[in-house]
């Protein structure tokens, strides 16, 4: 529960850690559709960036650029030190991703899918051995592993695909809406695994529309429309609207750009 | 290179755990190359014959006998009544009907010459020209056998005379089964690879997998490489199989080789499977696919000459046809199986299949994009 | 009612919106008809011959003449010797070899008799058996009319033959009928099994078993779509086979919709069993393809005349249903008959339909407890 209360003020964090990615002037069109307008932000190595928005608010189309799946209309964009246009297959290397559509594969055990994403990033077997004895130790699924994911519950496969996202020790993992369809109890342990990995070093971008998991976030930048119209740590953006919680300072936010 | 073991192990492991489409993978084709060949067959057989005979003389009796002693026809009915024969037609219960008009003896001895006639059903040509050309035969042997008769000789000789004498190098029995086997399993391999290719792609999409490896440092080359691999292999077995099966219950003789079947049926499903996922890359579900598959299928079998010869298409379409891997496919299995064609035989359907191949994979390749 | 109209509005407009699969279920069927009544033929014409003459006397030159004017041979390739006629026939050159011996002329002067041999490749034993046969007429033909013009032969039986229903034995008059009768069966069965399997793979099945809507009026409301898309590609074909390929309807037209609609209405409940037979799409999509596909092609009397099969499968191929309205579309379009000679066949697509509906009700039901 309180394993994020050292990150209150990170404001000496900007000025330490390097900028993992910088998006500047970012515009993504389908068609006459702009789905993201001009976006302009940083992430710093080590923090949990939380990217807010209602359905349709361009988040998941901004993060689907980041990760490599999709090429921006115009505007920089660099993730780990690489530039998403020309070393894609860089940017990829250092990347972890999990989406919103849950994508292990259900008609595989818990060991292949880690045998078959570890082997496309060229972990050793020796290492991938070390590495899914600490996963399902930490899962609590050392009698599982040659369990079918289609066979297990949603929560459960959400913290599989999690880990699996970061088997492979990235520098970032993107997140789309990881914790849809399960319950606040889920949720919250879903988080402590984010926690985890943000402890050992690993950037963490995700994309939520449940306001308690922004409150969980070292920075929220909040999207409507297409454009960012916050970014700060939630308490700042707490003040800055005077709401009691993230809640407040979003319906505040929607209310605004009306 | 790893990378590329990696992604046919788990392709393997998906067929595996689809065990209702393994199962039918394996067994719905050896089930249709048993039952179908036995179908596709042009031999003429059990052709009925409606009879009018209004003569009832010895000789037209005679005629009658002769037909239905041959082994192709059976006399259906008989009438005096030409009319009742074309009713028979109507009904499908007879293919053809002869009317002896009477007279017909007496008119043969007197005048020397005298008619019959057959109608027939001739709704499929090819099947009604058949069966004539072998009615005619009949009737003419009995000519010349009852002149013969007549005449006290041993056999009736015409002043001149041209024997044609034929005879059927490869499959001297005319074996037609010999035949079609070949080209059904040509047909059974091709549909099967072209649908688990077409299917494996554009499943993953609809199921959101390809996003998890779309983030991957993967290689477009190396994805495709690793989804053809198994493929081949389960169409390769496929074809073994069935070339068992033909083998042994067909008695198909294998007269060349079998390297140079697989060699080129390598080579040949390299080409398909880039093709089934080339579909799949331009697919937004696997319904489209489906159909999509069924249109180049039903194009490539009908006209892939298995059926049908090539040689009595019009002239451009044998032109187009240079661009159907069936085709090629089709004859190299013919000709390899049945005839022992060697590799320099065959230089003019490997380079087709090469650039085919080559076509398809490219295509397959340039239209998967890992980003949209 | 009122729910039920909704939701079959709302399946026209699954179908009609989607650009793709308008193009897929009225392009393909009519680029399928037009390529295939243009392509496939089944008579041979044009096929390439060797000619291995070692004799190259008068006879011998005028009759390779007849053979080459015939229209059914192409002069592919003149042998020198009769070792060569191994390396045409492997190498697929050409699919028969007539072979006139030394002296041949000579032969038949002197004796009244000489022999040409036809070599055929028989690796396609039809194509070597109607060749050869070609040959054969053709060198009687030559025999008889330039050699013997002033002999008399002694009775003569002549055959008069007539070709019914068919007079010009044109291949598409056979084609037509099973050209349509596949696509409507394949495009039918395969278009509902797959629509409804994939609504029960994705689990938006459940919810329409949820709602107010009774189960049959959710198959009702997937297959109605259906039905009138296969009917207007019933009419496209019959209308192009009429109009481009000159394939008469010599019956009543009425009646022939009548009889393609019920056809349509068997492929559909077939499709509609598949689905609840099939646990997801990709199944579903087998059976309908592999499992169908060939067997409607080759059992069904398209291709292969059902009395040449052996005894097993001619009793199996009633089962298929287009064997039957195979027969009926035949008998309606080119033998103009009525109901009267088709009553048998129109019966059993009706009780195949019949069956089909029960039979998917019985799976529904055992599914849904």
């Amino acid at each position: 529960m309180c394993l994020w209360i050292g990150w209150g003020n990170n404001e000496h964090l900007k000025e330490m850690k390097e900028k993992v990615i910088e998006v500047k002037n970012l515009v993504k069109k389908f068609g006459s559709f702009v789905a993201n307008d001009h976006l302009n932000f940083d992430v710093y190595q080590g923090e949990i960036f939380g990217f807010l928005g209602a359905n349709g608010a361009g988040k998941t189309t901004a993060m689907k650029i980041l990760c490599g799946l999709s090429a921006p209309t115009s505007g920089e964009v660099k993730v780990a030190g690489f530039d998403i246009y020309k070393e894609t297959e860089k940017v990829k290397r250092n990347i972890g991703y999990m989406s919103q559509k849950f994508s292990l594969y259900e008609d595989m055990t818990i060991a292949e899918n880690i045998r078959f994403f570890s082997g496309i990033y060229g972990i050793s077997p020796s290492d991938r051995k070390a590495r899914q004895d600490v996963l399902l130790q930490n899962l609590g699924l050392e009698s599982s592993k040659d369990t079918l994911i289609g066979s297990l519950p949603l929560g459960w496969k959400q913290k599989l695909a999690f880990s699996v996202a970061i088997f492979h020790e990235p520098r970032i993992v993107f997140l789309d809406e990881p914790t849809g369809g399960v319950d606040p109890i889920t949720r919250r342990k879903f988080w402590d695994l984010i926690y985890e990995a943000a402890d050992r070093g690993i950037t963490v971008f995700v994309t939520t529309h449940y306001m308690d998991e922004a409150e969980y976030c070292n920075r929220v930048s909040i999207m409507n429309n297409g454009r960012i119209e916050a970014l700060d740590t939630p308490e700042k953006l707490k003040e800055q609207y005077s709401a009691k919680n993230m809640d407040e300072v979003f319906l505040k936010i929607a209310r605004n750009t009306e | 290179m790893r990378t590329i073991l990696y992604v046919i192990q788990k392709e393997f492991i998906q067929v595996k755990r689809n065990k209702t489409m393994l199962r039918m993978i394996l067994m719905v084709p050896m089930m249709q190359m048993l039952i179908l060949v036995f179908a596709a067959t042009y031999d003429i057989k059990n052709l009925n014959i409606f009879v009018v005979d209004n003569d009832l003389s010895a000789t037209s009796r005679k005629l009658v006998n002769t037909i239905d002693a041959s082994p192709f026809f059976t006399i259906s009915n008989s009438s005096f009544n030409p009319e009742e024969g074309e009713k028979e037609l109507l009904r499908n219960k007879a293919n053809m009907v002869l009317v002896i008009p009477s007279e017909f003896e007496r008119n043969l001895i007197r005048q020397d010459k005298a008619s019959v006639q057959l109608l027939i059903n001739a709704i499929d040509g090819s099947a009604a020209q058949l069966g004539y050309s072998y009615a005619a035969s009949v009737i003419r042997d009995f000519n010349k056998n009852i002149i013969a008769d007549w005449k006290g000789l041993p056999e009736f000789k015409p002043p001149y005379q041209i024997n044609t004498v034929s005879r059927f190098w490869y499959n001297t029995e005319l074996e037609y089964k010999w035949y079609m086997a070949p080209g059904i399993l040509a047909i059974l391999v091709t549909l099967i690879g072209l649908f688990l290719s077409g299917m494996s792609l554009v499943k993953e999409k609809e199921l959101g997998t390809i996003e998890q490896l779309n983030v991957t440092p993967i290689k477009k080359i190396q994805f495709i490489a690793g989804k053809l691999i198994p493929f081949i292999a389960i169409a390769l077995f496929d074809l073994a199989f069935g070339l068992l099966i033909a083998r042994l219950v067909f008695n198909l003789p294998i007269v060349g080789s079998l390297w140079l079947v697989f060699g080129l049926g390598v080579l040949y499903l390299v080409g398909i499977l880039g093709l089934g996922l080339f579909i799949s890359t331009v697919a937004h579900t696997q319904q489209q696919v489906m159909f999509v598959t069924y249109f180049f299928m039903m194009i490539f079998l009908l006209m892939g000459g298995i059926f049908t010869p090539v040689d009595s298409m019009p002239h451009w379409a044998q032109i187009v046809d240079e661009a159907n891997p069936v085709y090629h496919f089709m004859r190299i299995m013919r000709m390899v199986v049945l005839k022992g064609s060697g590799f320099s035989d065959l230089i003019h359907e490997f380079t087709a299949l090469c650039i085919i191949g080559s076509t398809f994979l490219v295509l397959a390749v340039w239209r998967y994009k890992k980003t949209t | 009612m009122k729910q039920f109209i909704g939701f079959l509005r709302k399946e026209f407009l699954h179908i009609f919106r989607d650009p793709r699969t308008m193009i897929i279920i009225f392009g393909l069927p009519i680029v399928q008809l037009l390529l295939f009544g243009k392509v496939i033929n089944s008579d041979l014409q044009d096929s390439r011959i060797a000619i291995l003459d070692q004799s190259h006397d008068n006879t011998t030159q005028q009759i390779t003449a007849k053979l080459l004017s015939s229209g059914y041979f192409l002069m592919g390739k003149e042998l020198l010797a009769s070792d060569d006629v191994e390396d045409v026939f492997r190498s697929g050159q050409v699919k028969m070899v007539v072979t006139f011996g030394p002296d041949f002329e000579k032969t038949l002067e002197r004796e009244g008799k000489a022999d040409v041999q036809l070599l055929a490749d028989a690796s396609d034993p039809n194509t070597a058996r109607i060749l050869t046969n070609y040959a054969s007429g053709i060198i009687n033909d030559y025999v008889r009319k330039e050699k013997m013009q002033n002999v008399q032969l002694p009775n003569q039986i002549n055959t008069e033959v007539r070709m019914l229903y068919n007079e010009s034995l044109k291949s598409v008059y056979m084609f037509v009928p099973g050209i349509m009768a596949m696509i409507l069966m394949l495009i039918s069965a395969m278009m509902t099994s797959i629509s409804i399997s994939k609504e029960k793979e994705l689990g938006t099945m459940e919810v329409l078993l949820a709602s107010p809507l009774k189960p049959i009026q959710i198959v009702l409301g997937k297959v109605t779509p259906y039905l009138l898309l296969s009917f207007i590609n019933a009419l496209t074909i019959m209308l192009i086979g009429y109009f481009v390929f000159g394939v008469p309807i010599k019956g009543s037209f009425v009646f022939l919709m009548t009889e393609s609609f019920l056809f349509i209405l068997m492929a559909l409940s077939l499709g509609i069993l598949i689905s609840t037979i099939a646990p997801n799409q990709m199944v579903a999509m087998f059976i309908s393809l592999l499992a169908l596909m060939l067997p409607t092609i080759l059992l069904s009397g398209f291709m292969f005349p059902i009395e040449n099969m052996p005894l097993p499968l001619r009793i199996f191929s009633n089962i298929m249903p287009p064997r039957w309205f195979i027969v009926i579309l035949k008998n309606i379009m080119l033998k103009g008959t009525g109901i009267t000679y088709v009553w048998k066949e129109t019966l059993i697509l009706m009780s195949m339909t019949f069956l089909f509906i029960a039979l998917s009700i019985k799976n529904f039901k055992i599914r849904l407890e």
